[in-house]
């Protein structure tokens, strides 16, 4: 499993209900329902993902996760998650408020556009940047709405929503401990983030 | 596409009979009860690989393979998904496919003759609900000496009995895959059903359903019936791909009352067949089993009965469907949720409309493949081995 969503599983209590968009090849869902004694729903557009989670056991919905967002019921789930995958929907404050609707808790990862790499590519060479975390081009990434980590916050802040804990990640998804802890938003890689009261 | 299993024969079984009569959900009861039904494969064992095939309203147990004397190229009504390396495997499976109580293709229907007056039953043959069907199944089997499925499988209303059975028998059913079907139908579906059912009592040959002993058949209100819902079994796509405007026989029209069309020659053709393969009132009596149909009537019941076993579901849509269309589907996905099932959902793009489920379509039978196999591999059953 990719390293940041064992940070992700971390963060989530035995017993949840757990919904994840985006869910990929529901290798998160399937550590969930094993490990952590969840009940598991994904959502998952890519046909290969959807039978991926199939061949896991791991329940899921094929389709597009904001069509699907407004037709689950209010609190339905005790944890709604968002992996890498924010910066690819149409809207993402929509996205957020539907999750903040359907569960208590909300958990979020996302690349950082503020990283120094990123600031400095577009600042020197003035070209859109092409990293390991963002490997796209301009013109055929699906990335449509990137933004910094200052950006998401004040996003939450703007949706209501309180930010409980932040992790910060490195280039290849797993926690800084040193400096880009006291520099996120310059030195982070991205972050996953808990939200909720 | 050839059938992949080769001969089969339909056997019999009495599940009821004088000693033990059916007890149906209303109360009443039905002395003897005989049920037709088809076995593919071989049952392990450790009688763990058993598939049991709940049928549509038109359905009956001939599945899958050939029966002796037929054309090979028309086997079984769901051939296409039953055999050697199709997604139900009968290299490693043992699928059954039974006529459903009220039928009229060798289980005990209106047709059959009551024991206690020595005629067919006509109307006197209780009113029966998708839960009767069920218990049928369940004694057949009972009879087989199997008491846990892999897998029950349905389209329309096969997924509806599906449904049920895991609604009302916790514990019986590994991974229920419920196919274009309708957890209650809408106004719309009744409204097509008083229709067909209009068309067979209105029939001068009718007879209040007695019409067996009189050497007439309502043929023309059950052929009117069919071909009402046919349209509705088919897209507008699909019929425009098929037919279009085209002039059956001619090059131009004959401009008058009679059949000119092709989709009208087609329908009328659909119409014809259907009345020497198949009894009016059974026609009747399973139309109104779809039309009371309402498993989630009482929620607090579903979410005690889906807690106390442990089945996962796979419900699919097509696209194309708008009989049973995608929110048919999703509502019976979500109304399962919110009982606690685990349950994955997926929309198929097809243009067949509502017979959508009986054709291979590559995602379709993929999707079924995958969920089978995953239901396999947690009870040990190889792809290999038998």
């Amino acid at each position: 499993m990719r390293p940041d969503l064992d940070i992700v599983a971390d963060m989530i209590e035995p017993g949840s209900r757990v919904l994840d968009l985006g869910c990929g090849d529901g290798a998160l869902l399937e550590t969930l329902i094993h490990q952590k004694d969840c009940s598991a729903l994904g959502i998952e557009r890519d046909p290969d993902g959807f039978h991926a989670c199939i061949a896991r056991g791991v329940p899921v919905t094929q389709g597009d996760l904001e069509a699907e967002l407004p037709e689950i019921d209010s609190g339905a789930f005790d944890v709604a998650i968002l992996s890498l995958t924010l910066q690819a929907v149409r809207h993402p404050d929509r996205v957020l408020a539907e999750m903040n609707r359907l569960a208590p808790r909300q958990i979020v990862s996302l690349p950082n556009f503020g990283h120094w790499t990123l600031r400095s590519g577009l600042a020197f060479r003035g070209r859109m940047p092409v990293t390991s975390i963002l490997p796209y081009q301009w013109y055929n990434t699906p990335n449509i709405h990137l933004c910094t980590l200052r950006d998401f916050e004040q996003l939450t802040a703007d949706t209501g929503m309180k930010i409980v804990r932040r992790v910060v990640l490195s280039g290849s998804g797993e926690a800084e401990s040193g400096p880009a802890k006291l520099f996120p938003n310059l030195l982070g890689q991205g972050a996953v983030y808990s939200l909720g009261d | 596409m050839p059938s992949g299993i080769g001969l089969v024969k339909t056997r019999r079984a009495v599940v009821f009979d004088g000693d033990r009569p059916l007890k149906l959900g209303s109360g009443a009861e039905v002395n003897r009860v005989e049920v037709a039904y088809e076995t593919y494969g071989e049952l392990n064992e450790e009688r763990s690989n058993a598939v049991f095939i709940c049928h549509a309203l038109s359905g009956d147990a001939h599945a899958a393979g050939i029966h002796e004397g037929d054309d090979p190229d028309r086997p079984g009504w769901w051939d296409n998904i039953i055999g050697p390396g199709r997604p139900l495997d009968t290299d490693r499976l043992f699928v059954i496919c039974a006529n459903v109580l009220g039928g009229c293709s060798g289980t005990t229907g209106p047709s059959s003759t009551d024991p206690d007056t020595g005629r067919p039953y006509g109307l006197r043959f209780p009113l029966v609900q998708v839960r009767d069907l069920v218990t049928v199944h369940r004694a057949l089997l009972a009879e087989l000496g199997i008491n846990r499925l892999l897998a029950a499988v349905g389209g329309s209303l096969g997924g509806m009995q599906v449904l049920q059975w895991v609604i009302d028998h916790p514990g019986e059913i590994d991974g229920a895959l419920v196919i274009a079907a309708s957890g209650r139908l809408s106004a719309q579906n009744i409204a097509f059903s008083a229709v067909a059912r209009e068309a067979i009592m209105r029939d001068p040959d009718f007879n209040d359903g007695d019409w067996y002993d009189t050497g007439k058949r309502p043929d023309s209100g059950l052929g009117l019936a069919r071909m009402i819902g046919h349209i509705t079994y088919l897209s507008e796509q699909s019929m425009r791909e098929k037919f279009g405007r085209r002039i059956q026989d001619a090059e131009v029209p004959r401009f008058g009352f009679d059949v000119d069309f092709q989709v009208e020659s087609y329908l009328h053709y659909q119409g014809q067949s259907f009345v020497e393969r198949f009894d009016a009132n059974s026609y009747l009596y399973l139309g109104r089993v779809m039309d009371y149909f309402d498993p989630f009537r009482d929620p607090a019941r579903v979410q005690q009965q889906i807690e106390a076993g442990d089945t996962s579901f796979l419900v699919l849509s097509f696209d194309s469907d708008w009989r049973f269309s995608t929110a048919h589907s999703k509502e019976i996905a979500a109304e399962l949720r919110l009982a606690g099932a685990p349950v994955t959902f997926r929309e198929i793009a097809s243009t067949h409309g509502h017979d959508s489920f009986l054709f291979a379509i590559p995602e379709y039978h993929e999707t079924v493949t995958g969920f089978i196999d995953r239901l396999a591999s947690e009870r040990g059953i190889g792809r290999e081995s038998g």
